[in-house]
């Protein structure tokens, strides 16, 4: 496959599923809003500066509204073209990928994107984020499952497959690692204690960022405790938005790839993914907690960087001519 | 308000569906009918159900200097365009013959140039033209085929003769909207195309990878086929992604390609891919900045000596673009007879030369009365139609006509024929051409059909998609069963 092509693919896939993870994080803040209004001391302007730190955008936001309003967030996440990683910025980055390798994706996969491209930019999506954006994320959300879908069910399993799965499971790692530090930046109102009702509140909404509550509460029955939460979320092994999950997952789709052995390497990519992969299947929530969540966090973020820079240069660059490929 | 026909006016021009007013074709009966039973909100419906079709498979183009996003849908008329069996074997024959003719003009004029010692074609007419590649002099392209994608212009006139309008030689477009027309129709009428029988376009693309398979270096069995594009950006890339979907072959900008040691290669994420076969949808200009425009960024640097080494072949070959001139278009009917001993089929338009001094004057003298092109231009580019310009705008021409003769020619305005088209919410009649694909391999074909454009505006005569043109679904009836 051409390495340009690869290169799109990959970030076809990554846009679409950054669009639909910031979908998840605005509307469970949004629903955490609700939930803390009738709270003593709520300050809805604190609860969104967590958002706009996570999404590391702090002065372009201060750039363009006043203050950070309920409204003025929701815009600055799902419609704002100036925000490169906007809900509307990623999927027509994603759409323009796509429609480079149109002879690569099935048509399936290309209308929905496109369905999805357009409906951001129509007007009734600008309605529909003013009157019911709890409905517009979903929609994000919806719409992106049901691509990922296609793309499962309509597309070869073959290279082309796999550079589209490593893009959707390592943004997926990057945003699962970002929603759990947006607690890190929360602070609880003065005078809540952490593990009080409104601590509890916060660590279920993240959870629910991450569609994690229900399979969470199976595995530890009782309460939401930050520690559990962190590491169900870190280091579960078959819970399909955990940190280690889609590291595993984009592991097994270089090996893939490459053809080579799952246990050893054949590029600096499979290197440095493989050993981040068993990092995380023997790290204890103790050991995390010893390092701090969000240094933790942090590292896992640079090393995604990492892996994404080595196979961009193992795949995409440029090629000499030693490597012809006979045939 | 049901009949969607009444009060459709014939006027002075020759119509496709009616012989007289309300005196409809016979080949156009059965969609007459179709037409009196249907509600206006039926047709409403599958206008929606076409336009959204279009819309969501993307099909587009893109326009220039436009703020409302750079895509924008090529506007379909659903009515169908309809030419009975007989009509299109007359064309065929006659764009059969003239590809065969083009093709031998092209080796002719990059070896001996018989036709220009023989006196046939002025020398100068040639020797000047922009698109004459001089630095391709004696060199033998593969199976000896110069134009393997010929999209030929064809019009009407008044007593619904067909005329070639023009020969697009080098990149012609539009393929794709004939099939995607025919897919669209298929779902908004596919009981009336089951009454009628159509013949298939759907093979076209088969047809196309035939052809640039044909062509493969030293005849290689098993050749690697690619599709050369500007990029995402240019106008015509939805019909590039289209074709290399429905070949199966890649789809590569320039800078996927790298050429060395006389030969190219694509970079792929396994290393580089030897590549045989290259259908560039890139003007020669832009090719190889080492031979042609330094400044392009869009070719390959390498790509015209691995060409000439007879590494990689290219579809269209390199210099065709003298064969579509509009000068030179004015002597095919001349080349015809010289190459084939035949006569002309398919006759052209009466054509000006500027470059030749009694043609000048004539042009100088008559310009609000005739249509003026650019010889190099297309896409409705450069033109200017005398009878609807102002006088500021004649004026103009006839300073650029008078500083550079060469460059333009002129001819007298066709009343293009006119077909029922879908508009302010009745049917009017628009004017019409047919661009058909011609193919040239081991064998020449044409799919049965083409694009049949339409000018929406009302009273217009350029039907370009860059100057509010559209489209219909072109029909070739099987011959009727005696």
């Amino acid at each position: 496959m051409l390495s340009r092509v690869a290169d799109s693919l990959y970030w076809m896939s990554r846009y679409i599923e950054r669009a639909e993870n910031n979908a998840r994080i605005a509307d469970v803040n949004l629903q955490l809003l609700l939930d803390l209004t009738n709270q003593r001391d709520a300050d809805p302007q604190q609860q969104w500066d967590p958002i706009i730190s996570s999404l590391e955008e702090n002065e372009l936001f201060a750039s363009l509204y006043e203050a950070p309003s309920g409204q003025a967030v929701i815009d600055f996440v799902s419609l704002q073209k100036k925000n490169p990683n906007s809900i509307f910025s990623c999927l027509s980055r994603a759409r323009e990928n796509a429609r480079t390798t149109r002879e690569q994706i099935s048509s399936e996969m290309w209308e929905q994107i496109n369905k999805l491209y357009l409906f951001v930019k129509s007007d009734s999506a600008k309605k529909l984020v003013r009157t019911s954006p709890y409905e517009f994320f979903k929609r994000i959300i919806t719409g992106s499952h049901l691509f990922q879908g296609i793309t499962d069910a309509t597309m070869t399993h073959a290279e082309g497959w796999d550079f589209i799965r490593i893009g959707r499971l390592l943004e997926r790692a990057d945003c699962t690692s970002r929603i759990l530090d947006v607690k890190y930046h929360i602070l609880l109102p003065s005078g809540e204690k952490v593990g009080g009702n409104v601590d509890t509140i916060q660590w279920m909404s993240v959870l629910k960022s991450c569609s994690a509550l229900e399979a969470y509460r199976k595995v530890y029955v009782g309460q939401v405790a930050p520690w559990k939460v962190a590491e169900f979320i870190i280091t579960h092994s078959a819970f399909p938005r955990s940190i280690r999950f889609s590291v595993d997952c984009f592991d097994a789709a270089l090996h893939h790839i490459s053809g080579s052995n799952e246990s050893k390497y054949a590029n600096e990519a499979e290197r440095l993914s493989g050993r981040l992969r068993s990092d995380l299947d023997y790290v204890t929530i103790g050991d995390i907690f010893k390092i701090g969540l969000h240094e933790y966090l942090e590292q896992i973020q640079e090393r995604l960087v990492e892996i994404s820079d080595a196979m961009h240069s193992s795949y995409c660059a440029e090629t000499t001519l030693e490597n012809v490929v006979t045939g | 308000m049901r009949d969607f026909f009444s009060g459709y006016d014939v006027g002075d021009f020759f119509d496709e569906m009616f012989a007289a007013p309300g005196v409809v074709r016979p080949h156009y009966n059965k969609l007459f009918e179709r037409f009196k039973e249907m509600e206006r909100d039926e047709f409403e419906r599958k206008r929606e159900l076409a336009a959204s079709t279009f819309l969501s498979q993307g099909v587009t183009f893109t326009v220039y200097n436009d703020d409302q996003g750079t895509e924008r849908i090529f506007p379909f008329d659903l009515l169908p365009r309809i030419i009975p069996a007989e009509e299109w074997e007359l064309i065929e024959r006659g764009l059969v013959q003239r590809i065969t003719a083009l093709n031998l003009f092209l080796h002719d004029i990059y070896h001996t140039q018989n036709i220009l010692r023989d006196g046939v074609i002025p020398k100068q007419i040639v020797w000047e033209a922009a698109h004459f590649r001089p630095e391709f002099m004696h060199f033998d392209v593969p199976r000896n085929i110069y134009i393997h994608i010929c999209g030929t212009d064809l019009i009407r006139e008044e007593k619904g003769a067909y005329l070639v309008l023009e020969d697009n030689a080098r990149c012609p477009s539009g393929v794709s909207y004939v099939l995607e027309n025919r897919q669209t129709m298929k779902r908004t009428f596919p009981s009336l195309l089951a009454q009628y029988r159509v013949r298939p376009v759907e093979d076209y693309s088969q047809e196309l990878l035939n052809v640039l398979r044909y062509i493969a270096p030293g005849g290689k069995s098993e050749p690697t086929v690619v599709l050369l594009t500007p990029g995402v950006y240019n106008s015509a890339y939805f019909e590039h992604s289209f074709l290399a979907r429905s070949m199966g072959i890649e789809i590569v900008e320039g800078r996927d390609l790298i050429a060395q040691g006389g030969k190219v290669f694509m970079r792929t994420t396994k290393g580089l891919k030897p590549v045989d076969v290259i259908y560039r949808r890139i003007n020669d200009d832009f090719l190889d900045p080492l031979v042609f425009r330094k400044d392009s960024g869009l070719g390959v640097p390498g790509l015209v000596e691995a060409y000439r080494d007879g590494n990689v072949s290219l579809a269209n070959s390199i210099g065709t673009g003298i064969a579509d001139d509009k000068a030179v278009y004015h002597f095919v009917p001349k080349m015809i007879r010289y190459y084939l001993s035949e006569d002309p089929i398919l006759p052209n338009v009466p054509t000006y030369l500027a470059a030749v001094k009694e043609d000048l004057t004539y042009i100088l003298e008559h310009i609000p009365e005739l249509v003026i092109k650019a010889v190099n231009e297309s896409g409705g580019y450069g033109m200017l139609i005398g009878p609807q310009a102002t006088k500021a705008e004649c004026e103009r021409f006839r300073e650029k006509v008078r500083k550079h003769p060469r460059n333009y020619v002129a001819q007298p305005v066709v009343p293009l024929s006119r077909a029922p088209a879908f508009c302010d919410e009745n049917m009017q009649g628009r004017h019409v051409d047919l661009r058909p694909f011609v193919l040239y391999g081991e064998k020449v074909t044409i799919v049965p059909g083409g694009l049949t454009r339409v000018a929406l505006r009302a009273g217009s005569l350029v039907v370009n998609s860059s100057q509010g043109g559209g489209s219909k679904d072109t029909w070739i009836l099987e011959e009727e069963e005696k």
